[in-house]
């Protein structure tokens, strides 16, 4: 086997750098490391989430919660079938239209945490990320609905319950599909003016929120930020950058490179 | 109406889109578009009608109104009869027989491709097995050039993707020191963003091109972000080498990119006007993959394949120096398993290098689709046997960013090493110098003086 004299940027990166080789090929271990990252990963895909300790640590916050479904039956649909992930289920539309009639004025923000594809990033980060995005709510003075728990959601499902609620933007958190170095990665989806059918380019995206990842309070601040800027344009979407600067100014240094 | 008798029944097509879909090789996307032939044997069947159309009548009859969408428009438009004149006269079927025949030469299939439009070449592909498709590929040379030349028979390149989840600078720059030690990067230095913030962009520009300069590699950079945004760094005075774009096959499917064909233009006169190619002036980099077009509900009710292969005339309008069919980064439900990827992948090259594309592929899967890194070395085999253009360098295969797995730069050096590939002439002559490989091209011993590793001790320091 070939060692990598340069093994030691691993301390840079979780990216698989510095492997070495047998030939062209990875050196025995690598193989192996690598089959079984795969397979906790397939495993990740289809554990269940347990919805339980969430709503305790929303509840801790004094948010309040409801569950609510995507149209799929199981998991193996919820696979095949995106079409009904973006769908609510029956059940809970009648729920949402009766949680609808009671609220007293339209929300300025529904946030719906669905499970995607990556139940571990949901249990892991939900609790974490909502406790710094809660305070920049509450300086703006947005009117949250209840906090919609989703089984087998894909983001557009929150339109369709946002829509329901009268939300003026929705906010979708969902489990991202798990790599083999991030199993438990979540992704915030944030769209003005929801309903049923709008597309992909409407919406903004920041991913990667967990904890080896973008932090909660900067995934918290540049939510806040786009929020903000949201409602002041009108707007989401590919014409909405994000000129928050946060995370630069937080990492200025010197060139690494050049 | 089309009309075949075959194993005792007669089956009927309403129309060239049904009949299409139905010789389709099954694929999950189109049984989810409700497209998909109904049995095993209708799926024949289709291919058997399909066979006996005339080239001609993909002129007569287009898939996607002419009045509803500018794809097709384009399609119809630029379409050139001269160069479609040696053919014209053929069926589907006669063409596959032609184009796999030794009087097809690489000459004559390449002087085609202005004269092909992409249901054509769609069409002909669902009649070809697996092997055809690399056959017929390998007769489609495609050259492009910016700092280096890529697509030469007999080389493949690859790209250099050093993702990082948070885009620390330090942590791309460590992964493109591996990439570069394991010899990739020919194709491009490529990162896919978190963010798509125009300082953050800007600052990634600006790392590659110090890297590129300092230590004077043949090659070219690119921040995978939005067309619009790398106009605006263009604007604001970024180092920007070439200009990327998600595109599909449908005027429905670039609204959900967020992309109209002036936005292509602007973007690549933009570029242009930096003059930074030193060999060629190839800017753009297109992605693409099946299955974007029933994503963004824009599908027309066509097959995901046939859309696919439209994607590839929009892409040849704005001469791109690379074109990737990132095929099986979409998910299960459009290619479930890895038969699916591997047929859509020879596919999809096949059908770009007819039309005249430096196609390449991202041969990759999630996690959630039933494939693992044996499919994935198949597709590779095959692929760098039908010449492709180039594939994905990541490290380790497993991208920490996007969080998928591709192919990586090991994979690169197995497919050089089988099949005898060669890298970008000038990238290859680059390394040798450095000391990264002998002048065989194969990875030499750790030399105390090579500067990337003079480099990789600094940035660790």
């Amino acid at each position: 086997m070939t060692a990598d004299p340069w093994a030691n940027l691993k301390q840079f990166t979780d990216a698989r750098i510095g492997l070495g080789r047998s030939g062209s090929a990875l050196p025995t271990h690598e193989v192996l490391n690598f089959a079984l990252s795969h397979a906790m990963a397939r495993d990740a895909v289809t554990t269940p989430i347990d919805w339980t300790p969430i709503e305790k640590g929303l509840a801790d916050l004094g948010l309040a919660t409801l569950r609510i479904a995507s149209a799929t039956h199981d998991r193996s649909e919820y696979l095949r079938r995106p079409d009904l992930g973006r769908k609510l289920s029956d059940h809970s539309r009648e729920a949402l239209m009766r949680t609808a009639e009671m609220e007293n004025g339209r929300p300025d923000l529904v946030v719906v945490v669905g499970d995607g594809l990556s139940s571990m990033g949901v249990s892991a980060n939900t609790v974490a990320y909502m406790s710094a995005l809660l305070p920049h709510a509450v300086k703006a003075g947005w009117k949250l609905s209840p906090v919609l728990l989703a089984d087998d959601a894909r983001v557009a499902l929150g339109d369709e319950a946002a829509e329901i609620l009268g939300g003026k933007a929705v906010l979708v958190l969902i489990g991202e599909r798990p790599g083999l170095s991030s199993p438990d990665s979540l992704g915030v989806y944030l769209t003005l003016s929801p309903r049923v059918g709008i597309k992909d380019a409407d919406r903004n995206c920041i991913s990667n929120i967990r904890q080896r990842g973008l932090s909660y309070e900067e995934g918290a601040f540049k939510t806040a930020w786009l929020l903000r800027e949201a409602f002041r344009r009108g707007l989401t979407g590919v014409a909405l950058k994000d000129e928050s600067q946060f995370l630069l100014e937080g990492q200025k240094g010197p060139e690494l490179l050049g | 109406m089309y009309r075949v008798h075959a194993g005792g029944t007669t089956y009927t097509f309403s129309s060239l889109k049904e009949l299409l879909a139905k010789a389709t090789p099954p694929r999950s996307g189109d049984v989810l578009a409700g497209v998909a032939a109904k049995s095993a044997a209708e799926n024949v069947a289709a291919k058997m009608a399909l066979a006996d159309v005339p080239l001609k009548q993909f002129l007569n009859e287009v898939i996607i109104p002419y009045e509803q969408d500018d794809v097709t428009r384009l399609i119809v438009d630029t379409h050139d009869t001269a160069a479609f004149a040696p053919v014209s006269h053929m069926t589907v079927g006669e063409f596959r027989d032609w184009l796999l025949s030794e009087k097809a030469t690489p000459q004559k299939v390449s002087a085609l491709a202005p004269g092909l439009t992409p249901e054509m070449v769609a069409a002909v592909s669902k009649i070809m097995r697996n092997q055809d498709l690399v056959l017929g590929a390998k007769k489609a040379h495609v050259v492009t050039k910016f700092r280096d030349t890529i697509g030469l028979p007999g080389h493949m390149s690859a790209r250099l993707q050093p993702n990082h989840p948070t885009d620390d600078k330090k942590g791309i720059a460590a992964s493109i020191v591996d990439g570069l030690m394991y010899g990739s990067g020919d194709a491009v230095i490529g990162i896919n963003p978190a963010s798509d913030n125009i300082t953050a962009i800007t600052d990634l520009l600006v790392m590659m091109d110090d890297v590129i300069r300092r230590f004077e590699i043949p090659t070219q950079s690119c921040v995978l972000t939005h067309v619009t945004t790398t106009i605006d760094a263009i604007a604001k005075g970024a180092p920007v080498d070439l200009v990327f774009q998600s595109i599909g096959g449908t005027e429905g499917v670039n609204d959900s990119f967020g992309v109209k064909l002036s936005h292509l233009k602007e973007g690549r006169d933009a570029a242009l006007s930096l003059k930074r190619g030193t060999v060629g002036d190839n800017c753009m980099y297109f992605e693409t993959g099946q299955g974007s077009a029933l994503s963004a509900d824009a599908h027309h009710g066509c097959d995901q394949q046939t859309l696919e292969t439209r994607a590839y005339a929009v892409a040849r309008q704005f001469k791109p120096l690379l074109v990737n069919t990132v095929v099986g980064f979409i998910g299960p439900e459009y290619l479930y398993n890895g038969k699916e990827i591997i047929r859509a992948g020879l596919e999809d090259h096949f059908c770009g290098k007819l039309l005249g594309l430096p196609m390449g592929c991202d041969i990759c899967y999630t996690n959630h689709a039933e494939a693992d890194q044996d499919d994935m070395d198949i597709l590779l085999m095959m692929l760098g046997a039908a010449g492709v253009n180039f594939i994905m360098g990541i490290p380790g295969a497993d991208d920490i960013m996007l969080n998928y797995q591709s192919t990586s730069f090991h994979d690169a050096l197995y497919v050089r090493e089988a099949l005898g590939l060669k890298r970008a002439p000038e990238f290859d002559a680059w390394l040798t110098k450095i000391g990264v490989t002998d002048p065989s091209g194969h990875l030499a011993p750790h030399r105390p003086g090579n500067p990337l590793l003079t480099h990789a001790q600094a940035l660790a320091a």
